[in-house]
């Protein structure tokens, strides 16, 4: 029981990373239809910075959870700069152009990324300084669950919920959605599509770093390659949930997760990631509109 | 005069301060990981503030630059203005038989006598330039032809190269009899894993792909009873000779000439194919999806035909590949092998023969050769991917179509001797 | 006469939205009939349901080539499937082969009517060099009739608007078709232009007997061009018959109260 516990909260946090990365692929698929293939770097890039502010602070005598919240917020700030830098450079110029451009240059972007931080850095795992002790309440299920988990978790819900509000409530959330069903007729009612992409970028780019932060922090290493197979996974978790849809992309991110650790725990762990991969590839293929998501027609 | 001058002067100091800005921003952008690093085992920090400075110099010309491309674009599009040296300076050299005759030939002889005249080192190179000129011409029926973005080509690359590494190991088959049985067991793998993604629309279909090419990747690094796990398989046979022995660089040569022979017959295959009946059915599947399907074709057999073909190509240099290094690990099918391919016909031009070729010889004997630039490789393949997309979609060479010449009189049409006119 | 396509209690929703609702329409051997009414009330969606694109919520379709004795129930098949049989069309927002020439968009088109396969294209034997002769004179010959013979060599995104709407004819008539469905096919063009369309429509039904089914909202075309006229309104069949008749019928005048009604 206790295994399968571990297991469980195991797939929870996984699952409630891939969700905050899926975030940010959702909205932006559902505003201009197009994988954000450099999603995963600017993970990878959110997880760099807040190591690198932590080591610098780190020199400065900050210590502790402050010093994880202080390197956490650096590391989202620049996050979102990246996405909202990316987006005017790789995708604003192609807004018109035929459907695979965007996604080639992309592809492009992706791997310009990794190897600027290989240069810029290096290529060894770097570790990430533990910054939180254990809480002492979690001490009895901290067999099962870790205080990094709980702390994933947890961050992960109160982002999803604060997102859900900004959308539902805010004059830009509002725009988001207008957006979302139709550009032109946004265009036409005076909404600033190009502010509304932006904003877009930047949220989902926040949320990234947020997960990268996290899971650094939880797992304590990193090197420049964590964002390319955490991008296709939290991509996974969009498509299983309903690419555009954003409790659809929490849902896909817990499904996915639970279904790594469950099958690498009972299963077999060397297939960690062609469970995934099948995932994402079964799921194309027989229901690619996702759990969430509506077939549409497109329009001739 | 100077009435007129001033808006000049205006624009000019506006565009000078944007890109100052532009490139404060990119300082500060790029001052965490440029600036601060992290040296994990002392658990010390390096501060590198010339880079800061450098960072700051590069940008701000690159941006004048960008902003100036831009502004052309914009203005090109609006006059829809073809690129007219280029596009002159070719029908010249296709116009005038005896140019492109003497090019051809002049190209023939280098390209023959190159393994005499170079080291075997040289030819190493050169044959695996060659290598990526054949995966390059195969990934381009798919993408550059049907317009397919397939991003795990190099999946029925590794299915060629363990087919025969695999069927030399077990059962001591020859080159020559593995490179149809690999090239086939790739068409095969095309097949099926075409027959249920290629429903996909293209976005999708570009995901899917580079999920199997991992999977396959995964599956050879973690079957060990199979293919031997990531340690790979070493003591692959070369490519024999009607049995007769040869020396290493002899081998070399020899596996030179298999090669541009194979490179021959691909771009005979895939010029003769672009012009012909399923060729057409790929371009209208690219340009236009619904009209194509109007117009009677089968969508899913027409993309699966170009699928299976891309990798029956990619099994026969998988084939070569092993027989070349003799030894193969999963570690040379990632997913940056399939991305180079991509950037070789992104860069080239999708869907022209030459492009390909001049997009792979450059990409792949740029870094060998400037040996200081092979560190930054991925970077430039990374950066000229976005700039390719952004300024000239259509690749460094355009493909440019058959032109048909008839008698304008009504009845006896005839068919042009001007076939030749295709990139 | 023979019906070449008989639709009866065609559906089409869009989630919510009943696009088509229960139309019924038949169009006769030779016959050239329109398809007209306000903007969104349904007539491309018709077409799209008819050549295989959107798959109706309900109803029939038949078709049937003139010549044979059993029609074909075009429910759910493949839109190729359908022009294979005979049916062709264009579209409103025209969809060329906009890299592709001119003579190539057509002689794609003769892909159903033509077998050669990758080996033929490898080997260039002497069955695939002449099924492409043929395809290239074919097809040069369609574009004369649509007098575009100056153009074959151009690129199609090249054209002139005018000159794209005739090559998407040609195209289509390149399948060989029984029955053309024309989408608006005189939409930007200027009037000289469109009478030569007129001329040219009815050059098509006369020569080849192929019977022709188009959307228009160009009323003086299609007043003078048709034997008879359907009109939909919001999805819904709200009068059918000759241009006489449809030119007094107070529905008709009604649904396009507001638009210009020059008949
Ligand atoms: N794929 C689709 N999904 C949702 N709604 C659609 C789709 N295709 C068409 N519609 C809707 O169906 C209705 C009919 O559209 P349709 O294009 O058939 O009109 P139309 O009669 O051709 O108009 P027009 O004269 O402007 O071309 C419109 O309200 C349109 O928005
Ligand atoms: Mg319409």
């Amino acid at each position: 029981m206790d295994y399968f516990l571990e297991l469980f909260f195991g797939g929870l946090t996984r699952g409630s990373i891939y969700a905050l990365i899926a975030l940010g692929y959702t909205m932006v698929y559902g505003i201009i239809q197009l994988i954000n293939f450099a999603h995963g770097e600017i993970y990878m890039i959110g997880a760099f910075t807040a190591l690198i502010a932590a080591s610098a602070l780190s020199l400065l005598g900050l210590n502790g959870p402050a010093l994880l919240v202080l390197a956490g917020l650096i590391a989202v700030i620049y996050s979102a700069a990246y996405g909202y830098t990316i987006e005017k450079i790789a995708y604003k110029p192609l807004r018109t152009a035929q459907r695979l451009s965007p996604l080639i240059s992309a592809i492009g972007m992706s791997i310009f990324l990794q190897n600027y931080v290989l240069l810029a850095q290096t290529s060894d795992f770097l570790s990430f300084p533990t910054l939180v002790d254990e809480f002492a309440f979690m001490e009895p299920v901290s067999h099962i669950m870790r205080s990094s988990e709980l702390l994933i978790v947890l961050t992960t819900l109160v982002c999803t919920v604060l997102l859900t509000l900004f959308i539902k409530f805010s004059r830009m959330g509002k725009a988001m959605r207008a957006t979302a069903q139709d550009k032109t007729m946004a265009m036409l009612l005076g909404i600033n599509i190009n502010q509304v992409i932006s904003v877009t970028f930047i949220i989902g780019s926040s949320l990234a770093a947020v997960g990268g932060v996290l899971i650094s922090n939880h797992i304590g290493q990193i090197n420049f390659y964590i964002g390319f197979i955490a991008g296709i996974k939290a991509f996974t978790a969009a498509v299983l949930g309903g690419i555009g849809s954003i409790p659809g992309a929490v849902l896909g991110g817990l499904i996915l997760g639970w279904t790594e650790s469950f099958a690498t725990g009972y299963v077999s762990s060397d297939y960690e990631d062609v469970f995934a991969f099948g995932l994402l590839v079964f799921i194309l293929i027989f229901r690619p509109a996702g759990i969430l998501g509506r077939t549409s027609t497109d329009k001739v | 005069m100077n009435t007129q001058s001033i808006p000049f002067i205006r624009r000019a100091v506006s565009e000078i301060g944007r890109s100052l800005l532009v490139s404060c921003w990119f300082m500060f952008l790029t001052f965490p990981i440029m600036v601060i690093k992290v040296n994990p085992l002392e658990r010390t920090i390096d501060w590198q503030w010339m880079r800061l400075v450098w960072i700051g110099l590069a940008v701000f010309p690159l941006s004048l630059v960008w902003r100036w491309l831009m502004m052309r674009k914009e203005q090109g599009s609006a006059k829809d203005g073809e690129d007219s040296w280029q596009k002159r300076l070719g029908e010249r050299i296709r116009a005038d038989r005896k140019i492109s005759a003497a090019i051809l030939a002049l190209l023939a002889a280098f390209v023959v006598a190159f393994p005499f005249i170079f080291s075997s080192y040289q030819t190493q190179i050169m044959i695996s330039a060659l290598m990526y000129v054949m995966l390059g011409l195969g990934l381009n029926i798919v993408v550059g032809l049907a317009g397919l973005l397939d991003l795990g080509y190099v999946a029925f690359y590794a299915v060629g190269a363990y087919s025969y590494a695999l069927l030399n190991h077990h059962f001591g088959l020859g080159f020559w009899s593995a490179l149809p049985i690999g090239a086939g067991l790739a068409t095969i793998f095309g097949i099926l894993l075409g027959f249920p993604v290629l429903r996909l629309r293209g976005d999708y279909l570009a995901i899917v792909t580079l999920g199997f090419g991992e999977i396959i990747r995964l599956v050879l690094e973690n079957w060990n009873a199979f293919s031997q796990g990531p340690s790979g398989i070493a003591g692959i046979s070369r490519p024999g000779f009607f049995g007769i022995e040869l020396s290493l660089s002899q081998h070399t040569v020899f596996l030179y000439f298999i090669v541009l022979a194979l490179v021959a017959f691909t771009i005979l295959v895939v010029s003769r194919l672009r012009n012909s009946r399923i060729g057409r059915a790929w371009i209208a599947l690219r340009e236009d999806e619904i009209a194509c399907q109007a117009m009677g074709i089968d969508k899913t057999k027409t993309k699966l035909t170009a699928f299976a073909l891309g990798a029956t190509w990619a099994g026969f240099v998988g084939c070569i590949f092993a027989a070349k290094t003799t030894f193969i690990n999963p570690a040379s099918f990632t997913f940056m092998e399939s991305a180079i391919i991509l950037s070789i016909v992104v860069l080239g031009g999708m869907g022209s023969i030459i492009g390909v070729i001049v997009g792979a010889l450059v990409l792949i004997l740029l870094p060998e050769y400037l040996r200081a630039f092979s560190e930054y490789r991925m970077l430039v393949f990374g950066a000229s991917m976005v700039l390719i997309m952004v300024f000239r979609p259509q690749g460094i060479i355009t493909g440019v179509r058959r032109h048909y010449r008839f008698r304008q009189k009504e009845g006896t049409e005839e068919q042009g001797e001007r076939d030749a006119a295709s990139a | 006469m023979l019906q070449v396509l008989d639709i009866k209690q065609l559906t089409m929703d869009f989630g919510g939205l009943r696009a088509i609702d229960d139309v019924d329409l038949e169009v006769r051997q030779g016959e050239i009939v329109a398809l007209i009414g306000p903007n969104g009330a349904g007539k491309t969606t018709f077409f799209n349901c008819v050549t295989g694109v959107y798959e109706p919520t309900g109803g029939v379709m038949m078709a049937r080539r003139p010549g044979k004795n059993a029609s074909v129930k075009l429910n759910k098949l493949k839109p190729n499937v359908i022009t294979e049989h005979g049916l062709a069309r264009t579209f409103q927002n025209i969809r060329l082969f906009q890299n592709m020439t001119v003579l190539e968009n057509v002689m794609v088109a003769r892909h159903c009517r033509t077998r050669s396969g990758i080996l033929g294209a490898i080997f260039r034997n002497a069955g695939t060099r002449r099924e492409e002769q043929e395809t290239v004179d074919f097809s040069y010959g369609l574009l004369e009739k649509v007098g575009l013979q100056q153009h074959v060599n151009d690129l199609a995104r090249e054209l002139p608007y005018g000159a794209q709407r005739r090559l998407e004819i040609a195209r289509a008539l390149a399948t060989e078709p029984f029955l053309l469905l024309l989408d608006e096919p005189a939409a930007g063009m200027n009037p000289r232009e469109t009478s030569e369309l007129d001329a040219l429509i009815t050059r098509i039904r006369d020569d080849e007997g192929i019977s022709i089914l188009l959307i228009e909202h160009d009323m003086k075309l299609v007043m003078s061009i048709s034997q008879r006229i359907y009109v939909m309104d919001y999805g819904r069949l709200i009068a059918q018959g000759t241009p006489r008749e449809i030119a007094e019928n107070p529905n008709v005048i009604k649904a396009y109260l507001g638009e210009t009604f020059d008949a």
